[in-house]
């Protein structure tokens, strides 16, 4: 359906367009973003420096980015996908080019008043991208190799390169959000069995691989995956993340220590404790109750994403929709996987809750895109 | 692009059957990770919360204050002093090497102290204090607080030492504590995680060994909340240690302090014990050394000067020295003879100057011989023929048994290092010991206090003791434990003969106040101070015949260790024993020579408390004695008192 089919009279235009916004998801956003700010106030010690008002800020600049994003109509945002796609893929050799060096990984371009993070700008183009594909691919075409090739490619192509910087987390998600959208897309079931064996093909290999010319991942990414495997063979080294993150998780028991009264992170033993690591601490000081709230709220954010999806008409809208709501589930479930030792520890992030810029404003783009479909969907 | 509104419709369906599907795998995740939020903070919250207080808490000991010790009037004899040491924290001094040279311009630094420093600085996180010297003197403590501002990172830190301010007097008695050495630490089973403390000091030698475990004390310990890298981030709280015991000697540290100089540079040792409790008033062994010397840590140089010097000033002679007790003993063969009824007190033998006994002859010290001779002149003249007489006639079991219930030959429990058990030997012994028979002439050797009998200055002043008093005297040399009185050592009486005990008492009498008594020139004469000794001279050779017909040679004429030893053995006032004591010369030559005169006068000063007024001594010594008397106050200050009467 293009946006010449659109009931145009049914759109709200202009200001009015704010009251149409989808105010439980924004509501639910803020909840999640204050848990954010008060962790971290707490691992700051109480302080609002260094942490908690730059992030505050940063938030308020994402509201202000989706609601522009969401006041755009939606097939603006698809007629651009391609160029935006195209765009990122640019940056992206740039930063492999000009980048910066950051925590041992090749992730950023210093633009003076931001770093430019090419790969999280990613994870929202390709979505676009994909998206605007099959709304334009005939139905009839879609599961036959030639035009499953081309998404593929284009799924692959962004991957390897941000495998490259390496960011093991950012392509794992890559792919998982890429296939995903394939799915619901309607390519056919063979493909993904097929794609799925690979995978496990692929993993033996990887392991194969270790301690030979051809090693394919880097030793620190295999010294995490057997830290993954058996935490406790190496407690003060290399396991001594996924230890001390259980310990923080398990300490605070029903309700918790309190609020700032977390030992493991106030005394440095969590790493990473205002990032990557951030929900231990919450476990820690809000307990099982804290915890569960807090995946109550991510639920409940994908769960109005898809309903907003399956409430519109509109192919590209419901799809982007769709993959961002599960770029997002797979943000919040990869990374509490992996502090909660379900998972290698891969460097991803707890949405809107862990510190840094790049990803939130990513993140609230791509709500922002959730919010333009659900104002601008067709009734 | 145009579709039918039919094709829209089916991928639409095929889209949201799909998405509800994806949504579906998307919940059941999740609730897979409130499970395993459940599992974790839930079902194993106590053993994580266990492992969280684990890493946080730090539990810091304190070391207890060791307990002090005194003398029976309560001079100090060991304290704890302050001790400084130098302490660096490099975050805080930020160019360390550039501080520590500062540092090496103000006060000697010693360059293997400074080699540890550094070593542990690479190892800990540089907000740790490192010692930088130990043991430092207040004057360079100011030096460095003085020039704070040019130091920074640097502190002077107090720590406790073991101080011994009677400096060498007590050596043999308090020994010295050291700091804990890993040979220390394998031989005690269950060690007291103060030990693990770097440094600690314990009792080495000693009644500071002996008694560690009332004076160590208990440690306290403090939990302290640690961060990650170790920084000690608050005090959560603190238990207090309990310091060690105060223990209160029996011996009087004036009087130890003159038995130590009277035997001066001597390798003799003489032991002062109270008749009516035992108490040990002075236990000395010379030479001596400085037990400070040990705490600090003792020089190459200054130790070898003491374990190559043939006196073996190491050597508690008092109570670890074991000597043939000679004619100190002949006091137990004539109770044994008297309580078997083999002779009576007027009962005489003849001594033609030897005695033959199974074809070997036994001579007595004086060629000649004495003639006839009773129990009174045999001891007061010391003849030995009486006694090889008398022990044929009694039999050595019963005689080593008299010794036994004399202190002879069984060790006596006292908390000090190696105390011996000595020997009072019989059939049995020599039986078990050599597999041999007992020979009539060991009897007769046994009589006289030679062959096989061994016996300490402690066991022999435990001897006179129980002759003076008729009681089983035990020596007691901790008086108090913080304050608690000790079971005194003043005994049962002894299951002998009072009137047995009165005779050997007033032939000991005669010994030193007879005219013939072989003490007669170290008596006392004042009355009422008057004493009863004994003299022994203890070969430590045998006189071969060949010498006997050259004739004996002199003493003074042999190398030192062939000489004889000189023993002598006393108590007083005669009419009313307040001290027994016991003096060993080694080597010494003649007892009556040798070691009676400090006895003698290691007697009045018990009796007087301090300095005796020359009137006790004989006129004709007085001269000489007044002499002695300020050399040695000024050599020893601690002895200082005047004729107070103590006793």
């Amino acid at each position: 359906m293009s946006y010449l089919e659109y009931t145009v009279k049914s759109v709200p235009s202009g200001l009015r367009k704010i009251a149409y916004l989808n105010w439980p998801l924004v509501l639910l956003l803020i909840s999640v973003a204050g848990v954010g700010f008060l962790m971290l106030y707490s691992v700051a010690g109480g302080s609002f420096t260094p942490w908690a008002e730059p992030q505050m800020k940063r938030f308020g600049l994402g509201l202000v980015v989706m609601l522009l994003v969401a006041i755009v109509p939606i097939w603006f945002w698809r007629n651009i996908a391609a160029v935006a796609y195209g765009i990122t893929i640019i940056l992206l050799i740039l930063v492999d080019l000009f980048g910066s060096i950051g925590m041992g990984a090749q992730r950023w371009i210093d633009l003076g008043f931001i770093r430019l993070q090419p790969s999280e700008l990613m994870k929202v183009t390709l979505i676009m991208l994909l998206a605007a594909y099959y709304d334009w691919l005939p139905a009839k075409r879609i599961s036959r190799p030639i035009w499953v090739f081309i998404p593929v490619m284009l799924i692959l192509v962004p991957t390897l390169m941000v495998l490259r910087q390496p960011d093991l987390g950012t392509s794992l998600l890559l792919i998982f959000a890429g296939g995903g959208l394939m799915f619901l897309a309607g390519v056919h079931w063979a493909y993904f069995a097929a794609v799925i064996s690979a995978g496990v093909g692929l993993v033996v290999a990887v392991f194969q691989s270790r301690g030979t010319d051809w090693q394919m991942l880097k030793n620190y990414q295999f010294r995490r995956i057997d830290t993954f495997l058996d935490p406790a063979s190496d407690p003060l080294g290399a396991g001594y993340h996924i230890t001390q993150s259980k310990i923080a998780l398990g300490s605070g028991g029903w309700t918790g220590r309190g609020f700032m009264q977390g030992t493991q992170s106030r005394l440095n033993f969590l790493p990473e404790k205002h990032t990557d690591f951030i929900f231990t601490t919450l476990a820690e000081e809000f307990g099982f109750v804290g915890g569960i709230s807090l995946l109550v709220l991510y639920v409940l954010i994908t769960v109005f994403c898809i309903a907003s999806a399956l409430g519109t008409r509109d192919r590209f809208s419901s799809l982007v929709t769709l993959g961002v709501a599960m770029t997002f589930f797979l943000f919040f479930a990869v990374n509490m996987s992996m502090v909660m030792g379900l998972a290698p520890v891969v460097g991803v992030p707890l949405p809107m809750v862990s510190y840094g810029g790049s990803a939130m404003l990513v993140l609230m783009a791509g709500f922002g895109l959730v919010q333009s479909a659900h104002i601008h969907r067709p009734q | 692009m145009r579709r039918s509104p039919k094709e829209l419709e089916s991928t639409h369906r095929n889209m949201g059957r799909r998405a509800l599907l994806l949504g579906g795998v998307q919940l059941a995740f999740a609730g897979v990770l409130g499970m395993r939020m459940r599992y974790l903070q839930v079902d194993q919250a106590d053993q994580f919360r266990l492992l969280a207080e684990e890493n946080r808490i730090n539990i810091r000991l304190i070391a207890p204050a060791r307990g002090k010790l005194f003398d029976r009037n309560g001079a100090i004899l060991a304290q704890n002093t302050p001790s400084y040491r130098v302490i660096i924290v490099p975050e805080d001094a930020g160019d360390v090497d550039l501080i520590l040279s500062r540092l090496s311009q103000l006060i000697d630094l010693d360059s293997d102290d400074l080699e540890r420093a550094h070593a542990e600085m690479r190892r800990s996180p540089p907000f740790l204090p490192i010692t930088v010297a130990d043991q430092i003197s207040w004057e360079d403590v100011s030096k460095i607080a003085v020039n704070t501002p040019a130091l920074p990172g640097i502190t002077p830190e107090v720590g406790l030492t073991r101080f011994y301010p009677q400096g060498a007097d007590f050596a043999h008695v308090i020994g010295y504590v050291g700091p804990i050495s890993d040979y220390d630490l394998k031989r005690i089973e269950h060690p007291d995680q103060l030990l693990r403390i770097p440094r600690f000091q314990i009792g080495k030698v000693g009644l500071e060994a002996k008694e560690e475990d009332n004076l160590r004390g208990k440690a306290g310990a403090k939990r302290v909340e640690v961060n990650a890298t170790g920084r000690v981030m608050r005090e959560l709280d603190r238990r207090e240690g309990q310091p060690g015991a105060d223990l209160q000697l029996s011996v009087d540290a004036e009087l130890q302090a003159y038995v130590q100089a009277r035997l001066g540079v001597e390798s003799a040792s003489a032991v002062v014990i109270d008749c009516e409790t035992g108490d040990l008033r002075a236990i000395a062994s010379a030479p001596t050394f400085d037990p400070n010397l040990f705490v600090r840590g003792i020089s190459v140089a200054d130790y070898s000067a003491l374990t190559e010097n043939p006196f073996r000033p190491l050597a508690s002679k008092s109570v670890q020295g074991t000597y043939p007790p000679g004619s100190t003993f002949k006091m137990i063969t004539a109770m044994a003879g008297l309580a078997a009824g083999v002779i009576g007190p007027d009962d005489t033998a003849y001594c033609p100057g030897y005695m033959e006994i199974s074809g070997r002859r036994f001579h007595c010290w004086k060629r000649a011989g004495h003639g006839h001779v009773n129990l009174q002149n045999s001891l007061k003249q010391s003849c030995d023929v009486y006694y090889y007489d008398l022990a044929l006639k009694v039999g050595i079991d019963k005689i080593s048994a008299m010794a036994k219930k004399f202190g002879l030959g069984i060790r006596h429990d006292l908390p000090m290092s190696a105390v011996a058990r000595g020997l009072a030997p019989n059939r049995d012994w020599k039986a078990r010991t050599y597999g041999k028979d007992w020979l009539i002439g060991d009897t007769a050797n046994a009589a006289i206090g030679q062959g096989y009998m061994l016996a300490s200055p402690l066991q022999l002043a435990v001897m006179a003791a129980r002759l003076a008093t008729g009681r089983s005297v035990t020596p007691r040399l901790v008086k108090t434990v913080n304050g608690v009185e000790q079971p005194t050592g003043a005994g049962e009486t002894l299951d002998i003969n009072e009137n047995h005990l009165r005779l050997i008492r007033r032939a000991m009498y005669s010994v030193s106040n007879d005219r013939r008594g072989t003490a007669y020139r170290s008596r006392i004469i004042e009355d009422g101070y008057r004493m009863a000794g004994k003299t022994g001279t203890s070969q430590v050779r045998n006189i071969t015949i060949a010498e006997r017909r050259a004739g004996v040679i002199r003493n003074r004429d042999l190398p030192w260790e062939r000489r004889d030893h000189a023993l002598f053995v006393d108590f007083a006032p005669y009419d009313n024993p307040k001290f027994a004591v016991a003096v060993v010369v080694e080597h010494g030559g003649g007892g009556s020579v040798a070691a009676a005169p400090i006895a003698r006068d290691i007697t009045l000063q018990a009796l007087y408390g301090g300095t005796p007024p020359l009137s006790a001594y004989p006129s004709k010594d007085r001269d000489k004695i007044k002499e002695q008397q300020e050399r040695l106050r000024r050599e020893n200050p601690r002895i200082d008192k005047d004729g107070k009467d103590r006793a």
